[in-house]
């Protein structure tokens, strides 16, 4: 039952082959059986998911299901769940019961799919490894001594080993394609905009957005038509109408330009991982298009921009956090300012607190026009080197990671050592766009990502060039061993 | 030595939205503690501000009424700093980009002279919650309700050189707003209040001195108080040789005096940038022309207008323009009466104007309605009563007696006219004192108040007081 896709187990349920209580049994005994070694969740919620699935038999029975009704999720342990502890991976939030639903929680109830639990992540959705989670990292079910990525860590590591069909992940400068990419399996990051932030606790406003990590581009075709679409609750979320992404799936990819940005494929790209990179490129030949390379000139000072704009926000976002109304409160504060002090210092890990300082020291007096300012203008030049370079092809496609996953603890001393792992990624963050990684192949032993870029709102192209890829290859029904 | 005062005021006026600026709670005042904050103005997790609409239209009124330029494009930044009453750690204002900017407002002095006062800018931002320090043995309470409240921070330019200045401004900023029915300028509720900053220069000087900044000013009088206060405290340093030290100070009205809250070197870095939460706000032409056409006529046009069709003085013009509710109380009644619009100023103006203060009421809330006080000026026109006897017609109107017909009928108080039947009290009265008569007759004039008071005491007040003056001139002549 776990080994089938969303479609599959849409028609199942469906067909009655089984029901969603049988099917949400099956994964609550698998999360009981296998999590201990992965550690993706942080709360499992089997009592609820029981519930929901009791209900959406009941919606199936009597001819009302849709194509996700009865289908088990998890999500991300930053969107908030009501009655649910939502603690963001944080001590901070780890007494934090949220009183309502995020919209992307919402939608998804009301499509009748049915929450397994809430998954593991780096703290505040900080991190590329999942090693800055106060719950204890997560192991990538390839090799438990790798890191599965981060931050959606939990989400990606819990479907690739089978244990929800589907997780929820937000992605502000390659969280959802990275991890998506170091467990082999397809993540999806809509256009900024596209997926309501209402009840995402924020990391970055401005980079911000939630999309799903699935198997297959089809599974993340069918949630996130579910999930996007304009919130009257976010003023940043587009008013442009949702398109059907799972009609798009099986369009030709007959004279599609393909373009590989050449400062994707430099030296800090593994070798095998390049040559993975271009056998996928290869297949999209063989599918009828054309490959050229293009140049993104500015793509190296993204990690810079990026390291200067999201702490920036974060600093901003996450005062929030002050022991005065909720979450973590020291004990016995002295004084107002030794209850913020102590409650920040003790409710905050050190990536977090790392990020608040370098945020509030960039939007310092006298620091702000040569940091923060001239941040945001080498965003608006990345932004239009992506511009011009959709004016020659359709899809931008390049290494997801430079290299396959690594172990844990190989890069905790040394935080650029970190940030320069999303290096491909963080870019698609600040230009806006939607990006998609699917798995290409496997680089002594464990997968590794091929991205997608589009211009805005291209998510059904992109799907569509996943899928017809995927048609193609077998690299995402690849399993791990023992899963 | 002869020094200049230079002063500049922030005011911030609550716009009188239904709900909050970024939320759909209630605006609503005096509600019990924290029931009027939802999950978006404590600052939860996950929460985002989504812009009322109605706040921005009332600042672009503002805006047009002052003759500022209303942005096009405007920005909401985050102005970051901690306190238990800002519940997400930071304020949304503008900063760079507001809403209004550029714009200047005649006011007019005390002695009915005018003066501009430019306005730098206007800009939209939230309010913070309360913190109550009193009641909670040594802890704060936090009462979240206010947090949220559309606030529009009205900043002019250094402008103005006294304290009466500074007032003036302050009250015709307070009329504009009443009158565009952006805020209730409710003072004691805190609706209206603003910061000053205040600085002395040596006469002539070009350059400023370094001000201080008094926050938190809630009523016309205290603004006066704190700014003497504080010109005298900066005089005086300057006269000893000192220097005065930039800061933020608090006005304390119980002992008059303004003390130091925090100095510069104290002071926050806000670290202001752009909210990421809101997009830009943008206006477009049609916009602004549909708000420009509900303008309402402002106060400076209603005094002209008074003055201009009216032929009433520039203060009593002023008085009656001060809110536009009195405004229209007095056309109201210059309408009904068709015309005798300096006899309705002076009722609206002096009985009027008495029995509401005494009462503590505002012209909304009158016992006489503009149609009533008409009625009843109109028999003094028509010479059914004197003006006098139609001050007691008006108390007994205001205590409810009936219309005015009803209490001159009712208490017999209708005006006697009849010549002959004046005379015939006047008869009486010479016939009654003829001691006073002899001694006016010989020259004792003052004696002449002696004889109107009998005739009108004879009549209860009832003889039209022009014929009895006139009639004794002739009877006491001889």
């Amino acid at each position: 039952m776990h080994k089938k896709t969303i479609a599959e187990l849409s028609r199942s349920l469906q067909a009655r082959e089984f029901s969603s209580v049988e099917l949400t049994r099956h994964l609550l005994s698998r999360i009981d059986a296998l999590d201990g070694g992965l550690n993706s969740f942080i709360t499992v919620t089997a009592e609820g998911a029981l519930a929901a699935a009791a209900a959406a038999d009941e919606r199936i029975a009597r001819g009302e299901g849709g194509p996700l009704t009865g289908i088990p999720l998890a999500h991300k342990d930053i969107f908030c769940t009501e009655g649910v502890r939502t603690s963001c991976g944080s001590r901070m939030l780890d007494n934090f019961v949220s009183p309502y639903d995020a919209t992307v929680v919402s939608r998804l109830k009301d499509a009748g799919m049915v929450m397994l639990g809430k998954t593991n992540m780096d703290e505040f959705a900080m991190g590329s490894s999942n090693e800055t989670s106060f719950y204890g990292p997560v192991h990538n079910p390839w090799d438990l001594k790798t890191v599965p990525g981060g931050s959606s860590g939990g989400s990606a590591a819990a479907v690739a080993a089978r244990l929800a069909p589907v997780a929820t992940g937000t992605d502000t400068g390659g969280s959802i394609r990275q991890p998506a990419a170091l467990v082999g399996i397809t993540g999806v990051k809509p256009t900024y905009g596209r997926v309501s932030r209402y009840g995402m606790i924020a990391f970055a406003s401005s980079l911000d957005q939630a999309g799903v990590l699935t198997r297959t581009a089809e599974d993340a075709a069918l949630v996130l038509e579910a999930m996007s679409g304009f919130d009257p609750r976010d003023s940043t979320s587009s008013p442009a109408p949702v398109p059907c992404y799972h009609g798009s799936l099986q369009e030709s990819l007959e004279g599609l330009r393909v373009g590989v940005p050449e400062e994707f494929m430099d030296e800090g790209l593994d070798s095998e991982n390049r040559a993975a990179v271009e056998a996928a490129l290869d297949v999209y030949r063989a599918l009828g298009a054309t490959v050229s390379t293009v140049s993104l000139p500015s793509l190296a000072l993204s990690v810079p921009t990026y390291y200067v704009v999201a702490p920036a926000e974060a600093s901003s976002n996450l005062s929030r956090f002050d022991g005065v109304r909720f979450g973590y409160r020291c004990d016995d504060p002295a004084d107002l300012l030794d209850l913020y002090q102590r409650s920040r210092g003790e409710g905050f890990g050190d990536e977090v607190k790392r990020r608040i300082m370098t945020g509030t020291y960039v939007l310092s007096a006298g620091y702000y026009d040569a940091y923060y300012l001239k941040a945001q203008k080498v965003r608006e030049l990345i932004a239009r080197e992506f511009r011009q370079a959709f004016q020659h092809v359709d899809v931008l496609m390049g290494p997801t990671t430079p290299a396959p996953a690594f172990e844990l603890g190989a890069k905790t001393t040394d935080p650029i050592t970190m940030y320069l792992n999303d290096i491909y990624t963080i870019a698609v963050n600040l230009a806006g766009l939607p990006g998609v990684s699917i798995p290409c192949g496997l680089v002594q032993g464990l997968p590794v990502g091929l991205q997608l870029i589009g211009p805005h709102f291209s998510e059904a192209r992109l799907l569509n060039v996943a899928h017809r890829y995927q048609q193609e290859s077998d690299w995402h029904q690849r399993l791990p061993v023992g899963y | 030595m002869e020094w200049e005062t230079v002063i500049g005021l922030e005011i911030h006026a609550q716009l009188n939205t239904v709900s909050k600026i970024f939320s759909g709670a209630s605006t609503a005042y005096g509600a019990e503690p924290n029931t009027q904050a939802c999950l978006v103005d404590l600052g939860y997790p996950g929460q985002l501000p989504v812009l009322n609409g109605e706040a921005v239209a009332k600042a672009v009124k503002f805006g047009l009424a002052t003759g500022s330029k209303v942005a096009r494009r405007s920005v909401f930044a985050r102005k970051n700093y901690f306190y238990p009453d800002l519940p997400k750690g930071y304020q949304i204002s503008q900063f760079e980009l507001p809403i209004v900017q550029e714009g200047k407002i005649e006011v007019v002095l005390e002695d009915g002279s005018t003066m501009l006062v430019g306005l730098t800018r206007a800009h939209l931002e939230e309010d913070a919650g309360k913190s109550l320090h009193e009641d909670f043995k040594g802890k704060t309470g936090v009462d979240l309700n206010r947090a949220g409240t559309p606030l529009l921070e009205i900043v002019s330019e250094p402008d103005m050189r006294n304290a009466k200045q500074a007032v003036a401004y302050m009250k015709t900023i307070h009329t504009l707003v009443r009158y565009l029915d952006i805020s209730d300028g409710n003072m004691q509720e805190g609706s209206f209040r603003c910061d000053a900053n205040v600085s002395v220069r040596r006469k002539g000087s070009e350059t400023f001195g370094t001000r201080s900044e008094i926050k938190n000013l809630n009523s016309f009088r205290f603004v006066e108080r704190a700014i003497n206060f504080e010109v005298e405290r900066q005089i005086d340093i300057l006269e000893s040789g000192g220097k005065v030290v930039q800061e933020t100070r608090l006005y304390d009205s119980v002992k008059d005096e303004t003390r130091s809250m925090r100095s510069k070197e104290e002071a926050n870095d806000y670290r202001y940038f752009p909210d990421p939460d809101l997009l830009p706000v943008v206006l477009e032409e049609g916009y602004i022309e549909d708000i420009a056409a509900t303008l309402p006529e402002l106060p400076a046009q209603k005094r002209a207008r008074f003055i201009g069709d009216f032929g009433l003085s520039a203060y009593d013009a002023g008085v009656l323009t001060a809110s536009r509710e009195l405004g229209d109380y007095y056309e109201h009644v210059v309408e009904r009466l068709g015309g005798e619009a300096k006899l309705a100023s002076n009722w609206v103006t002096g009985e009027l104007a008495g029995a509401l203060n005494r009462a503590g009421l505002d012209i909304s809330q009158s016992a006489v309605g503009p149609q009533a006080l008409a009625d009843m000026l109109g028999r003094v026109v028509d010479n059914t009563i004197s003006g006098k006897i139609a001050k007691d017609v008006f108390e007994a109107m205001w205590s409810g007696e009936g219309t005015a017909d009803e209490i001159i009928d009712a208490r017999g108080l209708k005006q006697i006219t009849d010549t002959s039947a004046i005379e015939s009290v006047i008869d009486q009265v010479m016939a009654a004192s003829p001691g006073q008569l002899a001694d006016y007759r010989s020259g004792k004039d003052k004696l002449f108040g002696y004889f109107v008071g009998q005739v009108m005491k004879a009549t209860q007040g009832k003889a039209n007081p022009a014929q009895v003056n006139e009639l004794l001139r002739q009877k006491l002549a001889g």
